[in-house]
């Protein structure tokens, strides 16, 4: 596991936390967190609620729509629509929000912007 | 609609056993042959557990299809359809929504921070050694119950197959079945069960595809046509309303909430589909290999939905449930009647090929955790070299076997999407608080994380043994016996709940901090894919 040591080393030169504070991250963290965290909140109280429906009003769920098809089912398929639609919303926003500005962070960390010791030798410079 | 349905002649199925048996013989000798070329590069650890990291998005999506599209999709959700109506479509929904869990909260940040199992991202920033083994305990006893689930698949199939209910015939089959799920992780370990998942999710996906077609030209296209002939042979309106199954007292209800909780949270904390995560190259291809699965699924689903009202419309419920192997004998009964032998033994080889690839799958993983995280990390203390951790998976994996074949000689006749979700339950109480705290919450601490994992899996099982499912009903596994005390079949709706908050109150209580500069690097590491393992080359 010769290459595992070496990406662990070459890791381990990095101060993190200076990395962590840079308002370049923190954008980042907040443009994952500030849409994930919602979209996760809002699917399971749909999903939740659906679930609710079904248990405990069955009258309402039983009612027929269209032939055989009661609302139950209507509600049950836009659980399938509403996991397809979000999957591809996630994966849009994710390619134009967070791909680039966390590649340009990962870039910069692998150009050894944030070495401890080159930090360091800045600081000692000043 | 007044169709004709011409009953299904179960004992006519002995006959078939022959040809049943040499599609399943096929498939066997071509992904053997398939395993053995993969195998060929099988260096490092890497390569072993983690398929040299060098499957494509579409490939390992394809293959988390078919680790995810068990024995309990394909024969318990359509046999739950096709008995109890509404209720079992809502197992497709729980089990699909559930992969928005894991493709926003934890596939890509995961695949970031870890290197083979669940352990490596959970230990990430707290105490090695207590985390780590918690983890893999609690991925073992997953893996357990989730082998227990496959293997009563295994027997149910068998039974229906061979027209044998005695015990010695099933349990010599469940023994073969056994012996070849240990001969392809042996061999072709990672990357040749990922070739076999990518092959069976195919397979099964098209069956499916067949057969759910077929369903809908009997009814001229016309979903409500269906459900109207589904109707008709069960004599009871109620099949298309939910409430069947879980509608009865007060207390069935709240196992229904119990059950959809545990779906909804459990994918996202399964071992054996975090695993499949870490053999892509990139996050990146980590995101794309969650989106291809999700679709795969979904759709495969609504077959089930499909395939599930037509067992109910042209076998009728009440064969189905006579038949051996009963519930889970619904879609094999309902080849039978579209097609005959042949599509019944194509159907019933798939059905084999799946249980065999997802075993696989677990084992694999189960013997990564306990080789990786117990044999290296705690009792080698990382002092073992790649070669030997390797040595101790293979051996792993010959005992997980034989720990299988055991216990699925003696879990048959449950629904298998049933026991399915029983593991879903234990993996959402012991894993998934953990999870999620430790990727986003900064304060959380080492003894959170253990109060957490051993009171959320403590809770489950014990929740489990004192359930209905282990004694106190007809249907119970020790039907003799009464110490049910529990009232619900899930435990679900208690355990998870109480793993978050053990979680939550470890963490307050705990005076210790953890340590900042690991916190950091977690954080950047999860979002940004710095340092992650990359593909190895050869």
């Amino acid at each position: 596991m010769g290459h595992d040591a070496q990406e662990t080393d070459a890791a381990a030169a990095v101060d993190f936390k200076e990395v962590q504070a840079t308002e370049q991250f923190q954008e980042l963290r907040k443009r994952h967190r500030s849409f994930v965290f919602p979209l996760s909140i809002a699917f399971l109280l749909w999903y939740f609620a659906y679930v609710l429906l079904a248990d405990y009003a069955v009258e309402f769920m039983s009612i027929k729509v269209w032939g055989n098809i009661n609302v139950g089912l209507i509600l049950g398929l836009l659980q399938f629509i509403s996991t397809f639609a979000i999957t591809a919303w996630y994966v849009s926003y994710s390619n134009r929000k967070l791909d680039p500005i966390a590649a340009e962070i990962r870039g910069e960390i692998e150009g050894h912007e944030f070495d401890k010791h080159g930090n360091q030798a800045g600081r000692t410079a000043k | 609609m007044t169709l004709t349905v011409p009953a299904v002649n179960v004992a006519a199925l002995k006959d078939t056993t022959l040809l049943n048996m040499g599609i399943f013989a096929v498939f066997v000798a071509i992904t053997m042959v398939i395993v053995i070329k993969a195998s060929r590069n099988n260096k490092t650890a890497a390569d072993y557990y983690a398929a040299g990291r060098s499957f494509t998005g579409p490939q390992n999506g394809t293959a988390i299809a078919g680790d995810y599209l068990s024995a309990a999709s394909f024969l318990g959700i359509t046999g739950a359809i096709a008995i109890n109506g509404y209720d079992g479509f809502m197992y497709s929904i729980g089990f699909l929504v559930a992969w928005l869990v894991a493709l926003l909260l934890v596939a890509e940040l995961l695949r970031n921070t870890g290197k083979f199992t669940m352990a490596d991202v959970l230990s990430f920033r707290l105490k090695q050694r207590p985390v780590r083994i918690a983890a893999a305990i609690s991925t073992l006893a997953v893996c357990f119950f989730y082998l227990l689930a496959q293997m009563a698949g295994a027997g149910s199939l068998i039974s229906l197959l061979l027209g044998i209910s005695d015990w010695g015939g099933q349990a010599l089959v469940i023994v073969v079945v056994g012996a070849l799920m240990i001969m392809y992780v042996l061999i072709g370990g990672m990357k040749g069960t990922t070739w076999v998942q990518i092959i069976k999710a195919m397979l099964l996906i098209a069956g499916a595809a067949v057969m759910t077609f077929w369903v809908l030209a009997i009814y001229g296209f016309n979903l409500s046509d269906l459900l109207g002939g589904a109707v008709e042979t069960s004599g009871n309106p109620n099949l298309l309303n939910p409430g069947l199954q879980y509608g009865k007292t007060e207390t069935s209800k709240l196992d229904f909430m119990s059950l959809a909780l545990a779906l909804v949270l459990g994918t996202a904390a399964l071992p054996h589909v975090l695993m499949r995560f870490y053999t892509v190259p990139t996050a990146k291809e980590a995101r794309k290999s969650v989106v291809w699965s999700i679709w795969l699924i979904g759709i495969f689903y609504l077959f089930t939905l499909v395939l599930g009202y037509g067992a109910a419309a042209l076998v009728g419920a009440d064969t189905i449930k006579a038949a051996p192997g009963g519930v889970n004998s619904a879609a094999p009964l309902l080849a039978f009647h579209l097609g005959g032998p042949l599509l019944l033994g194509f159907i019933s080889a798939v059905a084999f090929a799946t249980i065999l690839a997802v075993v696989a799958g677990l084992t694999i993983t189960a013997a990564a955790s306990f080789a990786h995280d117990i044999y290296a990390s705690v009792i080698a203390k990382g002092k073992a070299d790649a070669a030997t951790e390797v040595k101790v998976a293979r051996r792993t994996v010959v005992v997980i076997g034989l720990l299988a074949i055991a216990g699925g000689i003696f879990a048959n006749g449950q629904n298998v999407a049933f026991l399915v979700a029983l593991a879903f339950a234990v993996a959402a109480s012991a894993n998934l608080p953990t999870i999620l705290y430790s990727l986003f919450w900064r304060r959380f601490t080492t003894r959170g994380a253990l109060w957490s994992m051993y009171g959320g899996l403590s809770a489950a099982i014990i929740l489990i043994a004192l359930s209905p499912v282990v004694s106190g009903a007809k249907t119970s596994m020790i039907p003799g016996a009464n110490f049910a005390v529990f009232p619900l079949s899930n435990p679900g709706i208690v355990s998870i709940p109480l793993a978050f908050f053990l979680g939550w109150l470890g963490t307050v209580l705990d005076k210790r901090k953890e340590d900042v500069t690991k916190q950091a690097e977690m954080e950047v590491r999860s979002l940004t894919g710095v340092g992650a393992e990359k593909a190895t080359s050869h």
